[in-house]
């Protein structure tokens, strides 16, 4: 009897699970796709060097980090995939939400410093924690630059250049 | 002080090298934010607590490596990389480090 309580309990679970995380997904990606096409003139590059190393310029840096969480389904199917191995959607779409929305929390801090340009930009993933309760963090980073209109113009003047 | 992970600043010389600052932290979950973070477990979504106890976290390892940075009179840090490890089941050390300079001009 205890063991059918327990089974009815992970059934439910999963049945909540996945409802709620397809859902949940589902508003994050809509998110994601609006606000991406809202940063699209926030320039972010991997690239180390600018692509100017001459004139002055202000750096910074900038960042977005999020915690992102699976859900119940996810971590059943997950879990199920580990028998047999081969590709694990259910986690590559769960690590893909947390890149994208690490990279547009970096460039609205870029935006909201008046920023259009992030180059060198870095990843880095934590695991949170495991089993169960799989949750991951992303943080991305990277070095915003301004161009400083001031120096720039001094710049200009000094090296014979029309600023 | 100017906070980079460049290895140079457009239009600015380093004048001279200090080394290597850093600054870490080392963080534990908060029980009431787990407890809700077991209920997000089931229907995912993002962890709003724990994001905010990640910033914190690397905002006071930002700010420790900027304190040795100035106690050494260097106006910059640059190539500053991050690195996060988990110590034991919910506590984390996070670490901020980079190479402090002193570049020309302000």
């Amino acid at each position: 009897m205890l063991d059918l309580i327990e089974f009815g309990i992970f059934i439910v679970l999963l049945i909540v699970g996945f409802f709620a995380g397809t859902i949940v997904e589902k508003r994050h990606y809509a998110s994601i796709r609006q606000r991406e096409r809202q940063y699209a003139d926030v320039l972010a590059f991997s690239v180390r060097f600018p692509p100017d190393r001459v004139t002055p310029q202000r750096a910074f840096l900038v960042h977005g980090t999020v915690v992102i969480s699976s859900d119940y389904f996810k971590t059943f199917v997950a879990g199920l995939r580990n028998l047999f191995g081969g590709r694990v959607r259910t986690y590559e779409t769960l690590m893909e939400r947390a890149r994208r929305e690490a990279l547009l929390r970096l460039k609205h801090d870029a935006r909201r410093q008046g920023a259009k340009l992030v180059i060198c930009v870095r990843f880095e993933t934590t695991t949170i924690s495991t089993g169960y309760a799989a949750s991951i963090e992303v943080f991305a980073y990277g070095t915003a630059l301004i161009p400083d209109r001031e120096s720039a113009i001094a710049f200009g003047a000094r090296s014979g250049v029309a600023a | 002080m100017l906070v980079s992970n460049l290895e140079l600043v457009p239009g600015r010389r380093i004048v001279s090298h200090f080394g290597i600052v850093q600054g870490s932290t080392v963080r534990a979950k908060h029980v009431g934010k787990d407890i809700f973070a077991g209920l997000k477990n089931i229907v995912g979504g993002e962890l709003k607590g724990y994001t905010e106890l990640m910033q914190e976290a690397r905002h006071e390892a930002v700010e420790r490596m900027i304190a040795e940075a100035q106690s050494m009179g260097a106006n910059a840090i640059l190539n500053v990389r991050f690195a996060t490890t988990s110590i034991a089941a919910g506590a984390a050390e996070i670490l901020a480090y980079g190479s402090a300079v002193q570049l020309d001009g302000n």
